[in-house]
């Protein structure tokens, strides 16, 4: 009786899910079987996109393949992003939580944080185009200082420009989650912890980490899924010399060649789930939850 | 007393007074919020295409002339085929370019249009109906106007060699495309397409990553720089696919590109931040570095230049007033004012002879033919885009749209082309 009724409890969100990730979802890999022409998609079953994917990649006397080039290019910006983004957003959280006494400020400062947020992503990336370009500010700091002689480059339009904005846009997904895990933190434990004789590393490494993990693993995620599928900030930050998956997707998407989009998408949507598992595996999400 | 007001209120009287209601509501004008009542009296267009012919005056312009209204349905020329394709009955009429009409016209998602219904047909430029300007044949590679104007039939899936009654789009607006450049940081003079990956302006320079555009401009490079000569840059084989992306990927990897752009407003930021200083450019993003007081040329370039055209054309779905709404639309598209506007901005009016009639003589003088400004020249917003005694870049239009090398073009080898710009840009 009990389950049947928490049974229809969650039913409208199983609908949802069904009819806005499921279905779709399902259809996506459906299409990316299909054959394509300039204005159509055909039902068929064949192999064809996945196999230009993976087209010369198994080749070892060859060059690594682009599939494999854009995915090692999308794997490096995820884990510099998320490295910084988990130490940038670890220490605010910790600073929040730990040395912020009064309530009242904590809460402050936390909307201080999601000021950024007010304005469009996009709008966001672009504000950084004045502040690093050839002419930019910084050029012109660092000139006028007499740091360097000649503009430097590499400041946009590059690796570092992309990762960058990847950090402006993403701590506050780290901060959050982590934060939460923090506040959780019966205060009396590391009390105990300080009248037993630890100093204040071995408790940030003993004691606050382990129970962070479920906030860290979630900001990882939420960091992780997000740089996999972008390609905004790669194409405007990257001055879209560099590659991803998702401006692949979006090409593909533009000239209508949808079953090579979807095969793509496919391909994306495993490698992403992987990650995410191999995550899980470190913390059972679920249970402290 | 209740009572009394109850008998009072026959049907007779209850009808009376709410006739009286509603007739007061109405004259007050109170009753703008049913759009029912409304829309049977103006004329409301769905206007699917890029935002080229968009705008404010022409908007206000069009109502004063027709009384009709048009709701602008904006997007990028990639989007207007994929919704034409996919949500035919999202528009009434729809804005955009002949070299779309391969991928369209097969699909049977547009309707041929009639030119029996166009006043001004007989006017229309011969660049669209020839391939002729000034009575001189024009280079034709790729996917040009003439090649897929005329359709057999009214429903017909297939072109037409030889002129019919039936076309896939009315023509509205067309221009010839070069590299913009800016001559305060290059300080010599340009005049090759070449230019674009000399390793003098290495990190400086861009090209624009819409694969079916960027390809044009990736040939006309390669055919500069003596590496190929194509015998159809606009429908190449995927040996010539592969070389044109080989020399552009050799040069991407050598650091040519400072960036690769796909919004008109990121060539603008580029340029005019000086990120770049050589790339391809849209007339109209030039008049925007312009307008900001930087100096940006349209830099014309002696292997000519690579063109453009758009018109219009219905749903297939179309009929009834809403037909002739779109017609109406059409013909006075063509009548002169708006010619007048585009030629304004820079592009060209597929009828000129009415926009002529539009135009102060001194306007048509600096834009047609290549005269110096006898005075301050004016864009349709009142900026200045040019002093007295300048001259237009590239001169008139027989000197422009005369040099056409070829047009934006959808090549029979399309996907493999798609996949290989992809590979040289995650390269």
């Amino acid at each position: 009786m009990n389950n049947r009724k928490s049974f229809f409890l969650a039913a409208p969100f199983y609908l949802v899910f069904l009819c806005f990730f499921l279905i779709p979802l399902i259809l996506t890999v459906i299409v990316s079987f299909w054959d394509y022409n300039e204005y159509s998609i055909i039902p068929d079953f064949i192999f064809e996109n996945y196999a230009y994917i993976f087209n010369n990649c198994f080749d070892y006397s060859k060059d690594v393949c682009v599939t494999f080039k854009t995915y090692l290019s999308t794997f490096y910006f995820c884990f510099l992003s998320w490295l910084f983004t988990l130490l940038a957003g670890f220490t605010i959280a910790y600073f929040l939580a730990f040395h912020v006494k009064s309530l009242g400020l904590q809460i402050t400062l936390f909307l201080i944080c999601t000021i950024p947020f007010w304005t469009s992503n996009v709008i966001r990336m672009v504000s950084w185009i004045p502040l690093l370009g050839r002419n930019g500010l910084f050029n012109s700091f660092l000139l006028s200082t007499g740091i360097i002689d000649d503009p430097q480059e590499w400041f946009l339009y590059s690796h570092f420009s992309v990762v960058l904005a990847f950090i402006h846009l993403y701590t506050l997904f780290m901060i959050v989650p982590i934060f939460n895990s923090m506040l959780r933190i019966d205060k009396s434990i590391i009390e105990a912890a300080y009248d037993a004789g630890a100093n204040g590393f071995q408790i940030l490494i003993n004691i606050i980490i382990p129970l962070c993990k479920p906030g860290i693993v979630i900001g990882s995620i939420f960091v992780i899924t997000v740089v996999m599928g972008d390609f905004i900030t790669i194409g405007i930050m990257g001055g879209q010399q560099l590659a991803s998956i998702g401006k692949i997707i979006q090409v593909e998407m533009s000239y209508l060649q949808l079953p090579a989009a979807a095969a793509n998408a496919v391909i994306l949507l495993i490698i992403t789930i992987f990650i995410i598992w191999i995550m899980t595996k470190f913390i059972d999400i679920r249970k402290e939850l | 007393m209740s009572k009394k007001m109850s008998k009072k209120i026959t049907r007779r009287n209850m009808i009376k007074s709410s006739v009286a209601a509603v007739g007061a509501v109405a004259g007050s004008g109170l009753i703008t919020g049913f759009p029912a009542i409304h829309a049977a009296g103006t004329p409301t267009l769905r206007y699917l295409g890029t935002a080229v012919n968009m705008g404010n005056e022409p908007e206000k312009k069009l109502f004063e002339d027709t009384g009709i209204k048009v709701k602008y349905i904006s997007k990028t020329t990639d989007d207007v085929v994929k919704t034409i394709l996919t949500q035919p009955n999202s528009f009434d009429i729809v804005d955009s370019e002949y070299f779309s009409m391969p991928k369209l016209v097969p699909s049977g998602s547009l309707l041929g249009m009639d030119t029996k219904k166009i006043k001004e047909w007989g006017n229309v430029v011969t660049a669209f109906t020839e391939g002729k300007v000034a009575g001189k044949t024009i280079g034709d590679q790729g996917t040009a106007p003439k090649k897929v104007l005329y359709l057999k039939g009214a429903k017909s899936k297939e072109f037409s060699k030889d002129p019919t009654q039936y076309v896939t789009l009315i023509p509205t607006v067309y221009n010839a495309d070069t590299l913009g450049i800016r001559p305060d940081l290059i300080k010599r003079p340009i005049s090759t397409w070449a230019e674009l990956l000399n390793p003098e302006f290495k990190g400086k320079a861009s090209i624009l990553n819409i694969p079916s555009i960027g390809i044009m401009d990736a040939a006309m490079v390669v055919e500069a720089m003596g590496e190929y000569k194509y015998p159809d840059k606009g429908n190449m084989t995927k040996k010539e696919i592969d070389l044109t992306m080989k020399i552009f990927t050799e040069a991407k990897k050598a650091g040519q590109f400072r960036a690769f752009w796909s919004d008109f407003n990121e060539s603008v930021n580029l340029m005019a931040s000086g990120e770049v200083v050589i790339q391809s450019m849209w007339s109209p993003a030039i008049t925007a570095v312009r307008s900001q007081g930087i100096p940006c040329v349209y830099q014309p370039l002696k292997e000519g230049y690579r063109a453009w055209a758009a018109g219009f054309a219905l749903p297939s779905t179309a009929k009834g007033r809403q037909a002739d709404i779109a017609y109406e639309y059409i013909n006075w598209f063509l009548s002169g004012w708006m010619g007048a506007y585009l030629n304004r901005q820079g592009y060209y009016s597929a009828v000129l002879t009415t926009a002529e009639k539009n135009m102060k003589s001194y306007e048509w003088d600096y834009w047609m033919k290549g005269k110096p400004a006898s005075q301050d020249i004016l864009s349709p917003t009142g900026k200045k885009l040019a002093s007295k005694g300048e001259i237009r870049d590239g001169g008139s239009y027989e000197d422009r749209m005369g040099s056409v090398a070829c047009w934006n073009a959808t090549m029979d080898e399309n996907k493999y082309m798609v996949r290989k710009w992809n590979e040289m840009i995650a390269s």
